[in-house]
């Protein structure tokens, strides 16, 4: 009883405090990885090299905040790397026939969020388990991307629309700001809504979050239109700072967003995680990356490290919350 | 046979004074058990009690933090499942462990395969040959090239015994094995378990039913909060003894409920429902201040009645009418209008156990608790916690896993998230399964509360004695039908059975 009565005395504290302590460890991770590679590396620590990894982990987290919800309902959106190519050829196309980059960047977003919707109909009115769905979606997205651009490459585009990916605000990349945004929004919308609220349900147990009354397949269509929308973003990003587009950009990135979800803390099994997570995964993502080339290490490695270290962040993860238990 | 109680006689197996602590809280404490060679030895005592604890303990699935055990008198460590294994240590779960696509004799013999003689092959001849041995051996009258899955629960739960004889298994222990099974099923179930005590295999059963502790039962040993309260013999004791031995305190057998005079308006009416998960017809009223039962044999439909009505199953034809308007969609809808199911399976269908007693409490009323859309951790906590006091759900926190709370505070849960949410009709399915008396008492005393502040409650029991005692009235179902209706002054379980029967 008495601590029970100790418990009770303490401050309340958000409902997620089990997430609080691995995300310490996660900022725990990043702080060590930095000291090492500044220790290592005197340009590690330069302002241009710090502003370039946040250019770059911002890509990542793109596409990984939106696939975060999807594996917090015990999903999985497999074609998110497929989308974003599909996505950047539609909207490079469409500015470079109207000149609007305005209409490009709508028409991206729309193109992203259709795909997503579609996969979330398969999900839930199909009853297809979403690792298949959004597999063969992957496979479909492929085979209409290279129809359509037929081997060509877009090139080319308005200065002003080239801002978003390489520009600079006040010193800042643009694409950070952007990174901040959404990191703020989809942070908010996970654990500061009601709908962030269901999603965790969902996840945690699909079958009593129904049975309370939550209303799971639209809040699951929800889910992957905005996986989508995100990559959809991802794929304007991108658009903007390559200043191309072919059919194949989207095969590399798919995997390094499901890495930076699982690196993050969130549980392929649904219910557990949060987007700062992802923001830290893509984050210790691009520090490893960004320190073998400082180090001079090959880049054929990075596959390699990364893949050491999704085990180990998930098997840690794994300990801890048995431990919990 | 060794006489159990015989002073002098070595027991097959002693534990003495094992303990074992979880993070905040005692699971067991000194706790000292012998078992003899032959005997059929009851563990009793509320959820929560330790007998579980203890039964993974000798089992080898948690290793004691102290304690000794001794098997025929020496000293041996239980430390691994491996370790009980080679004492001849064998549990037959709830949960079987069978593999579903299998058929029995491969599950029998699963991992110590005869060999073939071509190296890497399975003797198929042998393992069947050997199979039916065992299954004569437990008088088993199956074809063991039968796969699993499409046996019943009864039949597993012999496919599990034969498993664990075939390991040579001198020690059976068997928890809540009666649970899912007919009376005929009971009966086979005791026939086998009688043959094996005559074979000198010794049985640890663990059990909530008092009728069968005593015709089963050679020694009986209750716990209460992870302690040994006593060792008894079935003669020597009455049930009512032993379930103030269980609580601790004498517990009123009777239910509380203040019958309402006259039962207020009509909230919700059913008529002519009929779904494709097997109801037709059904006409149903439930009024306000009334607790109505929906009883039945088990699987005369009565939770496909429960879910239609919440819209958890489609429906084929009929109409349900809910304080005043017609009502029909997917349980969302329901939810938002007023309705709560308390489902049947707790653990898989009313909570999530990974997430917090708080989460969990809130889940269904967010809509309600924050209009804007906007959700504030600290004014679902306080939300939270008022339900746990008012509940008295006994849990560290509001933060606690809810997985980790006892069956009765995990329906407490279940329960408060529909009173968050403002629920006028609660619809339980088997709202007392599995939970302790103390607990059933603040169940009930708590569905009383409801429906005197004006809600109803539609009540699935299995257990005719809490509809009689605490129904206004109630509904028989049989083959998916309703077969009649019984008022309060009917209310007898000879009525109940009498309509629920077939040829009635």
């Amino acid at each position: 009883m008495t601590d029970i009565a100790k418990e009770s005395l303490s401050p309340p504290r958000s409902f997620l405090s089990q997430d609080a302590i691995q995300l310490f460890y996660r900022l725990l991770a990043v702080l060590l990885i930095c000291a090492v590679l500044a220790v290592l590396n005197d340009s590690f620590l330069s302002l241009g090299n710090i502003l370039n990894v946040l250019r770059q982990a911002s890509l990542t987290f793109f596409i990984a905040s939106g696939l975060t919800l999807v594996v917090l309902t015990a999903g999985l959106d497999l074609s998110v790397g497929a989308n974003v190519a599909l996505s950047a050829c539609v909207a490079g196309t469409v500015i470079h026939t109207t000149g609007s980059p305005a209409l490009g960047i709508l028409t991206g977003l729309a193109c992203g969020g259709i795909v997503g919707l579609l996969n979330g109909i398969m999900v839930t009115a199909l009853r297809i388990p979403s690792f298949i769905a959004t597999y063969g979606m992957l496979w479909v997205l492929n085979g209409l991307t290279y129809w359509y651009m037929a081997g060509e490459t877009l090139h080319g585009f308005p200065a002003g629309f080239r801002q978003i990916g390489s520009g600079y605000l006040f010193g800042l990349p643009i694409p950070v700001y952007l990174l901040l945004v959404f990191l703020g929004i989809g942070t908010l919308f996970a654990q500061r809504t009601i709908w962030g609220q269901e999603i965790y349900a969902i996840g945690a147990n699909p079958v009593a979050a129904r049975l309370s009354g939550i209303p799971v397949t639209r809040r699951l269509l929800l889910v992957y239109a905005v996986s989508g929308t995100m990559a959809g973003l991802a794929s304007i990003i991108f658009l903007s700072r390559l200043n191309s587009a072919e059919a194949d950009i989207g095969e590399s990135l798919t995997l390094p967003a499901i890495a930076a979800v699982l690196i993050g803390g969130t549980s392929l099994f649904g219910g557990i995680g949060t987007v700062f997570g992802t923001f830290i995964g893509a984050l210790i993502l691009t520090l490893v990356l960004n320190g073998m080339n400082l180090l001079a290490v090959s880049a054929n490695w990075q596959p390699l490290v990364t893949g050491i270290i999704v085990i180990l962040a998930v098997w840690l993860d794994m300990k801890t919350r048995r431990r919990g238990q | 046979m060794n006489a159990p109680g015989n002073a002098a006689a070595t027991p097959l197996l002693e534990l003495r004074d094992i303990s074992k602590t979880f993070p905040g809280v005692k699971a067991l404490d000194d706790v000292s058990f012998a078992l003899y060679a032959g005997e059929v030895h009851m563990l009793l005592g509320e959820n929560g009690a330790g007998k579980s604890s203890l039964m993974k303990v000798l089992c080898g699935a948690y290793s004691a933090d102290a304690g000794e055990f001794f098997f025929e008198g020496k000293k041996v460590t239980i430390a691994s499942t491996a370790d009980a294994q080679k004492l001849g240590i064998a549990v037959i779960f709830q949960e079987f462990s069978l593999v579903p696509y299998l058929d029995i004799a491969q599950n029998i013999f699963l991992g110590r395969e005869p060999k073939g003689r071509i190296p890497g092959t399975i003797d198929r001849r042998r393992i069947l040959a050997d199979a039916r041995r065992l299954l004569d051996t437990i008088g088993f009258d199956i074809d063991p090239s039968v796969i699993v899955n499409t046996l019943g629960v009864a039949q597993q739960q012999m496919v599990e015994i034969a498993k664990a004889i075939s390991q040579n298994a001198r020690i059976l222990v068997m928890d809540e094995p009666t649970a899912a099974l007919s009376d005929r099923e009971t009966e086979l179930l005791f026939a086998l378990i009688a043959r094996l005590k005559a074979d000198g295999v010794s049985i640890v059963y663990i059990s909530h039913r008092m009728a069968e502790v005593f015709s089963l039962g050679d020694r009986i040993t209750v716990l209460r909060d992870g302690r040994r309260i006593d060792g008894v013999r079935p003669a020597d004791v009455t049930p009512d003894q032993l379930v103030r031995m269980m609580v601790g305190r004498t517990v009123d057998m009777t239910y509380p409920r203040n019958f309402a005079d006259k039962p207020g308006e009509v909230l919700l009416t059913v008529k002519g429902l009929t779904a494709a998960s097997g109801i037709s017809d059904i006409n149903i009223e439930v009024r306000r201040g009334e607790i109505v039962g929906l009883c039945g044999l088990v699987g005369s439909g009565r939770s496909e009645v429960a879910r239609a009505i919440f819209g958890a199953d489609p429906v084929a034809s009929g109409e349900i009418v809910f304080d005043g308007k017609p009502i029909s969609g997917e349980p969302d809808v329901a939810a938002r209008r007023g309705i709560a199911l308390i489902p049947e399976s707790r653990k898989s269908e009313g909570l999530a156990l990974l997430r917090s007693v708080g989460d969990n409490l809130v889940v269904s009323a967010l809509r309600k608790l924050f209009p804007s859309g906007l959700f504030d951790p600290r004014s679902g906590q306080r939300t939270a916690d008022g339900l746990i006091r008012q509940l008295r759900i006994a849990t560290p926190s509001a933060r606690q896993t809810v997985g980790l709370l006892s069956g009765g505070n995990q329906q407490k849960v279940v329960i408060g998230k529909w009173l968050a949410a403002g629920a006028k009709l609660f619809i339980f399915d088997e709202p007392t399964r599995g939970i302790d008396v103390g607990a059933k008492s603040e169940i009930f005393a708590l569905i009383d509360r409801l429906v005197a502040e004006g809600a109803a409650a539609l009540m699935i029991s299995s257990e005719q004695v809490e509809i009689c005692h605490v129904c206004d009235r109630a509904y028989v179902m049989r083959e998916g039908r309703v077969a009649g209706h019984l008022t309060r002054n009917e209310l007898t379980e000879e009525n109940i059975v009498r309509l629920g029967m077939h040829h009635a």
